[in-house]
Order: C-alpha cells, then structure tokens, then sequence
C-alpha cells in the first residue's frame, strides 16, 4: 500500500473545506474587544477541501487492522466484536446533545442510563454501588486506591502505605500505586502459576493497605485460593482490589465481591464491548463494597421516592472527583445497550465461550509451542516461544511480526513478565471456530517456518505497509510533530 | 440476543478437540463456594428492534439542545461540527483498533496521532504535545503534579478563575501526593499579576491559571507567563482551543506547560463525556511529561513511518517508577479534533473565533442595553461573560425554562460572591435571532418580578 502523505503537506493556500454563516451582528474590530491582549499573528493550520480530508483519512483507515477486519487475539485486551446497534444508541441526539449542566428536569433520561449502568455494574460485581466516572481502567485503579486510602484515614490508619502486587501484574498496577503516594511490594507466584498464599501471608501486615489482584490473573489462570486470600489479607486489616481487566471470564459465573473483593474495575471498552478507538475512550468504571461507599466521587446519581433522578454533591467522606463531569456517559450508554441486549443468559455466555475458545486454541497449539501452564484456562491462554528462541534464534517478537503476514494481529507478548518469551492469546466469545482454525493454522505455520526458514519469520512482516520501525532512531531524533517552513 | 457465534454442534467439536466433556470442565477451578447459585439479577435480553425502542424512549425524556436554545457553556461546548468528522471517525479501521503497540499494523492510527500533536503544537506554539489526556481536568492535574517534579517543590498555586471542577480534581490528585494547594483568588475576573507573588511567597513549584477563564475572561497570558518565568515557577496554562484562532498561544509567551479541553473541536458534548484533554510542553520536559507519544522514524528499508516513542518512562516498562499510569487515553477524540480542525482549515478556525467573540459581545451589549443586567466584570473576554442579574440567576433560569430556552450558569454555588451572576455562552451556532429571543425573554422576566 502507497504512503500516506501528511495532511500538512497537502492541499493549497487558500483552499477551503468547512463554510460557516456570515456574521449576523454589527461586526466589530477583534483588537477593539480584546484590547490589551496580543492577538494571533500566524496559524498554520491545513488549507484542504472536503474531498481531500475524506481521502486522507480513509487511506489512513486502510493502513489499520481492527477487530472489524479480522481476529485480533490481543491478550489481557479483550478485543471483542463493538456491536454497532451501540454505535447508533450513541449518536441519538437525545444522548449525544446534552450539555451536563442542563437542569436535571431536562436530562432524567440521562440519569436514569447513569444510574441503571451503575447498579448492574454494581450486581454483576457483587458489590454495593459502581460509578463510571473513571476514564480508563487506569484511571480506575487510581480512583480506587484513593478510595483505600481515604477509607484508612478515615479509621486513623495512617501507616497503611504499602500496597501488594503479584509479579505478573499488569505494569498500570505498580504504576497507579505508587501514583497515589504507595510504596509497592511484589508477590512472586507459585508453581501453578497462581499466587503464592504462603509468601503472601508473610508479607501481608499493620502496614499493609491493600493487595492488588487480577482474577484471573495474566496467566489466564483462576486465583482457586482466592477466599483464603481475602481472608488473609482482611485479618491483616488490608483491602483486596480486583484489576477487572480479565472479567469477561467470569460473568455470571462468579462476582468478585463474593470472593471477598473490597473494590474493582472494568473495562467497559474490554468486557462490554465499546471500541476502543485506536486507545480510546475507554471507561474503567469501579464498584465498591458497603464500606467504601461513602468515599466514591461526587456527584453521585441518586433516584429520589418519586423515582426522578439527581446529582447529588452533598458527600462529606467522598475522595473527591476524577473527571470534569460525569465520566465518559457515551461509553457507558454503548455498554448499557449491550448488558440489555444480553442478559443474564447472555453475560454467562460470554464468559463460557471466551473459556471455550481459549481453551480450543490451547489445544490446537499444543505440542507446537511450549503451554508453561498446560490446563484448562480460562478466557486466554499464554503460550511460549523459548523452544523456537533456544533451537532457532527466533524470538516471540518475531512470531508476533510474521502473523501480520498471514493477515492476522499478534497476540500480546512478553507478558506476563514472568514468562519467557510469552505470547498471550486472547480469542474473546465473538470469534467463529473457523476463525479460531485459521489463527491456529497460521501458528502451526510459523512454527514449521521457524525450523525451515527461521530467516523469513526474523525478518517478518514482509507483507505490510511499513516493516518493522527503528525504535533507537525515533528516540535519538524525536520528530512528534510537523513544523511549517520558516517557523 | 448474543453475539456468540457457535452452534450446539461447534461447541462439541471444540470440547471434543479439548479432550474435555463440557464447558463446566473447564471452568472447575472457581471453587463452589464463590460460584454464582442463580443467574445475575440484571433484566431479561433484549433484541434489536427492542433495544432501539427503549433507547430512543429514554432518549426522548431528554431535552438536546437541539430542541432548545442553549447557552451553556462553563468548560463544555456547542460548536459547529462538520459531517466529515463523524463519517471519518466512525470508520471501524478506526474505532475498532487497539493502542498501536503493533506498527506495522497500525500505520493509520499513529498517522493520525502524529497529525494530532503537530495541530496542538501549532494552535499553542509547544514543541510537544502527546497524544491525549482523558481531559482538562485530569492534563491539569498531571501538569500540576510534574510542575512538581520540575521544581523539586510540593506546593501547588492555581488561580481561583480556574474552572471549580478542574480545581476539585486538581484537590483530589494532589491528596494522594505530597503537594499541598494554594488558591489564589482573582480581581475582578481577572487573575492579577500579584497572584504570582502570592504563589512565590508560599513556595509554589507552579502558578496554574485559565485563559480564556471560567468567566470567559482573556487573563493576560502574557504577563503572568512572564512573571511566573521570572518568579523561577513553572506556568501550567489551560486554553480553549477555539480561542486560539484568535489569540496569540501561550507557547509565544513562553508557557512551559500548555493543556485544556479539546472537546470544542468536533467531539459531541453527550452529557459530559468522553472528553479531550490535550498537553503540550516545552522539550527540556520530555522525560518527565505523562502519556503517550508518537514519533516519525523509518522502518528496515528507510520508509518514514510512525511509533510510539519516549516509552521508557511508561508503566508497561518502567512499572512503579513510570512518571504516570496512563495507558488508554482518548485517541478517537484526538482523531476527531484532527478531522475537525482540517476540516475547517485555516480560516474556518479564525471564522469560527471571530463569530465567538462577536456574538458573545452583542449578546453581553444587549443584555445590559435591554434586559437590565450588568457586566459583572470589565475585563476582555472570548465567548462567554459574566453578567449581573436584577432577579436570582436561578428564577431567571425557571422561568426561561418555560419559554423553552436554558439559560447560563449561575455562579452563587462555586463562588458565592457572584450569587448575583450567570455565566453566559454564546458561540457561532447561536443566530442574532436567538440572541434577540434571549434578551427579551430575560427582560420580560426581570420585569415581572
């Protein structure tokens, strides 16, 4: 496919695409009403038409894999098929036209989605309330751990400042914690791939705030000791927090506030199918038990007797607030329409086939590359390329670069950390068997390709626009941004 | 409905290729005791066309300011968007796609991101700008705490005419941290040079201000750059970037962090969210600034091609000691800006600012020439301004309710000494016409009562 050229580098001076109204009052001089202040002498912004912006952009649309185009088996991402009767949900005006500071007479439809998305967040966690303010599941990590840790000074803990995670966490754990002032202590798994309860128990103490856990965890494994970990970690007067990022897996199979989970997040752009634009907007909205309650964000979505609904501010114990409004509302509606859609049926099939397909996957690659935890998984499955490292020179990176020649995105590789050479599948429940055979296909492929011709696969993709980039030239002469000539 | 695909006879061929006998086999390893006894308690499924209805119902109890006549503003607006920008970023290529960790793949989204930061480099003059904040108010927050960082200080002073929730998020970011707040109140609207001597006496790393401000006011950009420069602080700077069609950017002042809310640029206002908060700052930052960021480099046969780069100060890689978590941000949103702002091109940007700064002064003149109000504040704005009223902002906005019409933002609640005052928006989607409805309606309520 040809290069793209830059829209700056397009189009010519004077040429004009979007027209706008003449002005209809008595115009006046800009430096007369903004007298005192320096006004904008050069703006170098695009001069194209209509056509050449929608050219431009489709062509860049054609140089981008998506779930739309095909498998997109992206571990720990959940990339699963974005329904687009949501897309049409979302662009309603009666949701999409709203200003937030509307009176709450004019917008109780609005409310009413905030308010129901929340309380079936909150029921299909197994807590007491939700809010979708957070904008990302980061964001939501961070929301929750501000939350633990108003909730410890609100009970005169002050020493609670260590949060632990277990080594195979994702990066954004560690990151979130120390983010809120934490310091980070690592738990190192155990030999089934699951947390080592022994050396959590050892670690855990008066100084603990909270243990950060994904369940199931980036193995794709389920915590089984789960109980026993909430147990151990609440007898050391900690809070256990789930990462949600792996809770397709187990929708309506199981909820973490019955395992003992204090507070979560989701991933509404993961588990309820809003699409992820390229990275973003998500939504990581969180859900709390009774207990943690009182410190969620302002405002809070309340339904008085009369059933309207309101904005309520008046929360003396809450954390404060993580967006400039509401959160993300567009996202939330997609994964209200898509939680009405299922059902409960439905979410439970969700999770029974995301297992059902990873654990397919695993069987079909079996004996092709080395499966570290060979056993039913749950909704992904990890997967390693030490035996084609260590025989053939060729690394995961490099399997993951040749699937792109085989039209397909690769999985997620190295991670988890403590895998070597991992690569991390992720079908999702919307993937077809036959599409399942194909990916699988294409493995068995490389595989065969890594003993044969180890040449190709380490100097894949062959096929796509570009090759593979110079990562060191982008840093060494950091180009972020186009500059017009003489500026 | 459900969106799974396979048949009763796929899901025996697959358990049969598993070796397992069920689906229930597989998922032994969630002990009994915390499995689920009933099914969720969330409504029946739905189809399709039932959905479709209930939505639309429930969007029809709603008021679009489509069917009203708006003038709302207060931190998010409504502008003119171009149909392009939604055709373009509806495109599933788009919409669909994971972050870019895959290049090779990828080349249309980190295109985009990169024509992105260069049109934020451009309308506020940084050599830097990464590839989204989830908003305003969170870029504000982040600018803030890596002020600190800079600085090797933990004081914060932001100026009050900042917008109130951005300073609520700013208060809520900062009490995870060890930095403490001051707010320095503003004079008259207007954040005077003074506030930055008030930020330097409490040993402030950075003075955060707002322009145009919560009240619509154009603050000297200029001055208070270049005494916070001359304070030794660091100047955080949140713009609209509408106004930048106009106003000279604060990067020719010499601002060393630049962020606001990019939403006015193509982005649907839906109640609130998703939002975009773009951040841009000066390169000797570039270790230290959040999210992510994409760079031009060649590929192995010396093709210009896009990454993302800087990732060594990521929390993928650097874990605890990433300089933030952020990871998902809000690239469909800085897709839309950058449709949105080719789209309008050059002139289209300027035209746009002038029709603001136009129409906001005629509808201001005529308020206070007709409708008895006053100008709360004798300072330049850009397209919303703060007007006393003779009745209570409140009332006045019931009995506009009534005539169909919402009105501005009454200020009693963030700033109790313009109880008195409403904060009104008007932008170039608003006729002379409406305009005219406004005003008269307003002096036809204040002289009723």
């Amino acid at each position: 496919m040809a290069p793209e050229p830059l829209i700056f580098e397009q189009g010519s001076a004077g040429r004009r695409s979007a027209r706008l109204p003449e002005c209809d009052v008595p115009g006046r001089d800009a430096s007369e009403l903004l007298a005192g202040r320096r006004l904008r002498r050069r703006l170098d912004l695009p001069e194209v038409s209509e056509l050449d912006v929608v050219r431009h952009f489709t062509r860049l649309s054609h140089l981008n894999y998506s779930i739309d185009t095909g498998i997109y088996p992206l571990g720990s991402c959940t990339m699963k098929y974005n329904p687009k009767v949501n897309e049409l949900c979302a662009r309603l005006p009666g949701f999409s036209r709203l200003h937030p500071l509307q009176p709450e007479a004019t917008v109780q439809g609005a409310l009413q989605v905030l308010f129901e998305t929340q309380a079936m967040l909150a029921q299909i966690a197994g807590m007491a309330a939700a809010t979708v303010q957070p904008s990302a599941g980061a964001h939501g990590e961070l929301l929750s751990l501000m939350i633990v840790r108003e909730y410890h000074l609100s009970r005169g803990e002050r020493l609670r400042q260590v949060v632990l995670i277990p080594d195979s966490a994702h990066g954004t754990n560690p990151a979130s914690a120390a983010r809120c002032g934490f310091k980070v202590k690592a738990i190192p798994a155990d030999a089934r791939g699951l947390t080592d309860v022994a050396a959590l128990a050892r670690a855990a103490g008066p100084d603990t705030a909270a243990v950060m856990l994904t369940n199931p965890n980036t193995l794709g494994l389920f915590e089984s000791d789960i109980s026993q970990v909430c147990r151990i970690v609440h007898d050391a007067g900690g809070l256990v927090y789930c990462d949600g990022a792996n809770m397709n897996a187990l929708l309506g199979l199981t909820r973490p506030g019955d395992m003992g989970f204090d507070v979560m997040h989701f991933n509404l752009h993961k588990t309820f199918s809003t699409p992820h634009g390229g990275g973003g907007p998500g939504c990581g909205a969180i859900a709390v038990g009774e207990a943690l309650e009182p410190f969620l964000p302002v405002p809070v979505v309340t339904r008085g007797s009369e059933g309207a609904y309101s904005l309520c501010y008046d929360r003396p114990q809450s954390v404060g607030a993580v967006h400039s409004f509401y959160g993300a509302f567009l996202v939330a509606l997609r994964a209200y329409a898509y939680i009405l859609t299922l059902g409960p049926e439905g979410l439970r099939n969700v999770a029974e086939m995301a297992v059902l397909n990873a654990n397919y996957v695993r069987a079909k690659l079996r004996g092709l590359f080395d499966i570290p935890q060979d056993r039913a998984c749950m909704h992904e499955v990890v997967i390693s390329a030490t035996r084609q490292k260590n025989e053939h020179g060729v690394r995961a990176l490099d399997i993951s670069k040749r699937l792109m020649d085989y039209g397909i995105h690769p999985p997620t590789n190295y991670f988890p950390l403590i895998v070597p050479e991992a690569l991390m599948i992720e079908p999702t429940e919307t993937e077809s068997r036959e599409a399942l055979d194909v990916l699988c296909a294409a493995l068995a492929s490389i595989a065969r390709e890594c003993s044969e011709t180890p040449d190709v696969v380490k100097g894949a993709p062959h096929t796509t626009a570009v090759s593979r980039m110079d990562e060191t030239a982008a840093v060494r002469n950091l180009d972020i941004r186009w500059r017009p000539a003489g500026a | 409905m459900s969106y799974t695909p396979h048949t009763a006879a796929d899901i025996q061929a697959m358990l049969a290729v598993i070796g397992a006998g069920s689906v229930e086999q597989l998922i032994a390893d969630i002990p009994s005791q915390v499995r689920l006894a009933g099914p969720l308690a969330v409504p029946p499924a739905m189809s399709e066309p039932e959905l479709v209805r209930k939505l639309r119902e429930l969007a029809s109890t709603n008021l679009d300011v489509d069917s009203t006549l708006c003038f709302l503003g207060a931190g998010l607006y409504d502008h003119f968007t171009p149909a392009v920008v939604d055709a373009l970023t509806s495109r599933g290529e788009f919409a669909t796609a994971y972050t870019p960790y895959q290049p090779e793949m990828s080349q249309g989204v980190l295109q985009a991101i990169y024509e992105y930061q260069s049109l934020v480099g451009l309308l506020t003059d940084m050599p830097l700008a990464n590839a989204s904040m989830y908003d305003a108010a969170t870029g504000l927050a982040e600018a803030c705490l890596m002020s600190c960082e800079i600085a090797g200080r933990s004081v914060v002073a932001v100026s009050d005419a900042v917008h109130p929730r951005y300073r609520l998020v700013l208060e809520t970011y900062l009490r995870t941290s060890d930095c403490t707040l001051v707010t320095v109140p503003s004079q008259d609207g207007l954040t005077e040079v003074e506030a930055v001597r008030v930020a330097a006496e409490a040993g402030a790393a950075c003075l955060a201000f707002q322009s145009p401000n919560f009240f619509g006011v154009v603050e000297d950009s200029e001055a208070l750059i270049e005494a916070t420069k001359a304070a030794g602080l660091v100047s955080v700077v949140a713009v609209d970037p509408v106004s930048l069609g106009l106003l000279e950017p604060p990067g020719s002042f010499g601002a060393d962090i630049v962020v606001g809310e990019g939403q006015g640029l193509g982005v649907p206002m839906g109640f609130g969210g998703p939002l975009l908060g773009f951040f841009a700052c000066r390169l000797e930052h570039q270790r230290r600034f959040p999210g992510r960021i994409v760079g031009a480099t060649v590929d192995r046969e010396g093709r210009r091609g896009y990454t993302m780069t800087l990732r060594t100060r990521e929390q993928d890689i650097r874990r605890e000691k990433a300089t933030s978590n952020i990871c998902t941000n809000q690239a469909l949103m800085a897709l839309a800006a950058t449709v949105h702002l080719c789209a309008l091109g050059r002139e289209g940007l300027r035209q746009v600012s002038d029709l603001c700064l136009q129409k906001s002064h005629y509808a201001a003149d005529q308020l206070c020439l007709s409708a008895h109000c006053t100008p709360a504040f004798d300072a330049p704005f850009f397209k919303e301004f703060a007007i006393r009223c003779p009745a209570p902002p409140e009332r006045i906005n019931e009995a506009l309710a009534a005539e169909g019409i919402i009105g501005g933002y009454a200020l009693g609640r963030d700033y109790p000494a313009l109880v008195d005052c409403m904060l009104v928006c008007v932008t170039e989607t608003k006729t002379r016409a409406d305009i005219d409805r406004l005003v008269d309606a307003i002096r036809q309520i204040v002289e009723s009562f």
